[in-house]
């Protein structure tokens, strides 16, 4: 993993100082809140309906045991002893108190993590393939090109202050885990014809209330010209990007008002006057490579008896590693995916004992290498097979050893009224009632791959636009309702959902989540996920069942 | 009239302004001037060949490029930040030094806050007008706070990976 130098930590720990000068100026009444707002949300801090929330920034989704200690503590600490993981793979804490925040940055800053451009109108944390070093199928390894990425826009003096926020996605395998294409950029790196390696540049996807599957402008962008060519996209949009209405300003807009060629025509303008030396020196990228390339593995064999062995005599930890566990590229080895969805669960949230618990896991068992998810689950890329069976014990014995990865009940929600001053309607308490319906885990792996996605307003931080079910929470004259899309995704066969028909009020959701996953299970031709199956047939037969008692 | 503070060589000093702004709408008074962009461009001409220093203030959403061949002679090129959060202005200040290699200074006007002093020194600013009523030693303290910095901009500071190097 990368590890801070002496330089990174400076820049961590003059940011604290700076927003300790702040909020003691707000404290002492020098700045209004209007004042102060801009400048806490420079710093992660949000004002929401309870309390303040600190949004903690893990750079592409990866940490050490060290820090996912102190974020445990921070939790029992400061908040009500949990956090809560995010889409964009960093943690929340959701009970903050102002006065706390100079302190909680700087133990945030004792263990190299910070809440540097968690919010604002700026480039945010970098997200990247969670099993980025671990998966068989990459080209390479993305969390160099992140941390690349990382460094290069953090308090980047020219796009600090954007039309609106933006996000960036990287992954190197053909199997997008980063939705990729529904990203301000996405880049999915390749080799070319040569060889060498490239990356597909994809701009102006996104979600909100304007959803785009971006386009790609570039098929192979030199791995060596990311940073010139990204400069030149980002002060194309500086310069053009709306700033007259917030819910136009994302790049998407730009790039669908201009046209994607149009678009490509201006960026490619840019980057012909960008100088090279914008371009990060080899020797830099190569040192920064050299962190990621160490995981001193063992060699083993690709079975394990220990681990059959046990699975022969736990059904329950046979059902485990037929979905939480994932290919690893060395024999021996697995992926290992921790839940965060148990049945009756917040998504997302862990408790400061179970963080504490997978950072001993991760000490012991995982190389020291942890990773969040877009999904809002955690990942140990490293264990050994032969481990697989200990670390699975500890994870039930914590609660977070529910078998569902990429099933049914684990389910993507936004905090929705429960937490947030925008939201419309709940979205936690809509998934529980559906991972309820669930509950069954044989059923739940007879139904296979369904990604359920729930955003509780239209901002759509919950992704409902690229669910394979996409829930929307809706207010009509002060009741919740939702409306229900089918046939969405956010993989590497991106797609916007389709609208099932009109909204249904909230008793009425996880009933017809169940009614359109038994069509499916009618109607499906063998190796079909949901997905597919809706792809082929279309909405007609999904929208008969759930509508047919209002006929 | 607003505090000028110049910062040159990493310090700040407050000075006093040398140059009037004139809206398109006012008399033209004697001595230096800033003009808006449409001004410069139908009296500009007259105003250098009598001798005075001119400026130019571009507003947000006017381009830097629309003076690509007066730069050699314009003395100030003032940014404006109708508020705080709209960065158009940074753009055109890195272009201004960096592509155009305007010498003059380059001065921001408008919303301009003590938080945004780093970021309007790295790609070029060299005066403020700060309407958070920041004096020249709070302005040098907040603009230098950060010791090191990740990426190349207008200024000639080291990013990380030179600094690395050495």
């Amino acid at each position: 993993m990368y590890q801070y130098d002496t330089l990174d930590k400076a820049m961590v720990a003059d940011r604290a100082a700076e927003f300790r000068g702040q909020v003691a100026r707000r404290l002492s009444g020098e700045l209004t809140e209007d004042q102060f707002k801009p400048l806490r949300l420079m710093n992660g801090l949000y004002l929401q309906l309870h309390a303040y929330m600190l949004r903690v920034a893990i750079p592409y989704g990866s940490l050490n045991p060290t820090q996912m200690r102190k974020l445990a503590w921070i939790g029992r600490t400061y908040d009500k002893g949990y956090g809560h993981f995010t889409t964009r793979t960093n943690l929340q804490f959701h009970w903050i108190k102002l006065r706390d925040t100079p302190d909680i940055l700087d133990h945030l800053a004792e263990v190299d993590m910070h809440a540097i451009q968690t919010s604002g109108n700026c480039i945010r944390n970098v997200t990247a393939d969670p099993y980025a070093g671990a998966t068989a199928e990459e080209v390479d390894d993305p969390r160099v090109w992140a941390e690349v990425l990382r460094q290069w826009s953090t308090f980047h003096p020219e796009f600090s202050f954007l039309p609106r926020k933006f996000k960036f996605a990287i992954t190197a395998s053909p199997k997008d885990r980063t939705a990729a294409r529904v990203h301000d950029i996405g880049l999915v790196m390749r080799r070319g014809r040569d060889g060498a390696l490239g990356f597909e540049v994809i701009v102006g996807g996104g979600m909100g209330r304007t959803p785009y599957v971006g386009p790609t402008i570039r098929e192979f962008l030199p791995v060596d010209q990311l940073l010139s060519y990204v400069e030149a996209i980002l002060r194309v949009y500086n310069r053009h990007g709306r700033r007259d209405n917030k819910y136009k300003a994302r790049i998407k807009i730009l790039v669908a008002a201009l046209g994607t060629e149009e678009f490509t025509r201006q960026v490619d303008a840019e980057w012909a006057k960008i100088g090279a030396e914008i371009n990060l020196p080899d020797a830099e990228v190569a040192r920064i490579r050299a962190a990621f390339a160490i995981v001193d593995f063992e060699t083993l064999p690709s079975r394990s008896e220990t681990f059959e062995a046990a699975k022969a005599a736990s059904p329950a930890l046979a059902r485990f590693a037929r979905n939480n566990l994932k290919p690893h590229k060395r024999p021996g080895y697995a992926i290992v995916e921790i839940s965060l969805k148990g049945i009756g669960e917040t998504p997302g949230d862990a408790t400061s004992d179970q963080m504490e618990v997978v950072a001993d896991l991760g000490e012991r068992y995982g190389h020291r290498d942890i990773r969040v998810t877009h999904e809002q689950n955690l990942v140990l890329p490293h264990v050994k097979l032969d481990d697989v069976p200990a670390v699975w014990a500890a994870l039930r014995d914590a609660g977070i050893a529910t078998p569902n990865i990429n099933l049914v009940s684990d389910i993507i929600a936004c905090p929705g009224l429960d937490y947030c001053a925008l939201a419309n309607a709940r979205a936690i308490s809509i998934a529980q009632l559906i991972a309820d319906k669930f509950r069954d885990p044989d059923r739940a792996e007879n139904v296979g791959e369904l990604k359920i996605k729930i955003s509780g307003c239209i901002n759509a931080c919950g992704h409902h636009h690229v669910g394979h079910i996409g829930i929307l929470g809706v207010d009509k004259k002060g009741e919740e309702f939702y409306q229900l899309t089918l046939g969405g995704s956010g993989a590497e066969d991106a797609s916007l959902g389709a609208m099932l028909g009109p909204a249904l009020p909230y008793d009425r959701v996880a009933g017809a989540v169940d009614t359109l996953v038994e069509v499916y299970l009618r109607e499906r031709q063998p190796g079909e996920r949901f997905l597919d199956t809706f792809r082929r047939a279309g909405v007609a037969p999904f929208k008969e069942a759930v509508y047919a008692d209002a006929h | 009239m607003p505090t000028l503070i110049e910062m040159i060589d990493g310090s700040a000093r407050s000075v006093d302004d040398g140059f009037v702004f004139v809206a398109d709408d006012q008399d033209l008074p004697e001595g230096d001037l800033i003009l808006t962009l449409s001004r410069f461009q139908t009296e500009g001409e007259v105003l250098l060949s009598q001798g005075r220093r001119v400026g130019v203030k571009l507003l947000a959403d006017q381009e830097v490029e629309a003076l690509a061949y007066d730069l050699p002679r314009l003395s100030v090129v003032a940014l404006d930040f109708p508020k705080f959060g709209d960065g158009r202005s940074y753009s055109n200040a890195r272009l201004l030094r960096e592509r155009y290699g305007f010498k003059g200074q380059v001065r921001a006007v408008g919303d301009v806050l003590r938080e945004q002093a780093g970021f309007l020194l790295r790609v070029g600013f060299d005066a403020f007008e700060p309407a958070d009523g920041s004096s020249a030693n709070e302005w040098q303290a907040a603009a230098l706070r950060y010791r090191h910095v990740f990426q190349r901009a207008a200024d000639a500071r080291a990013p990380v990976y030179l600094e690395r190097e050495a």
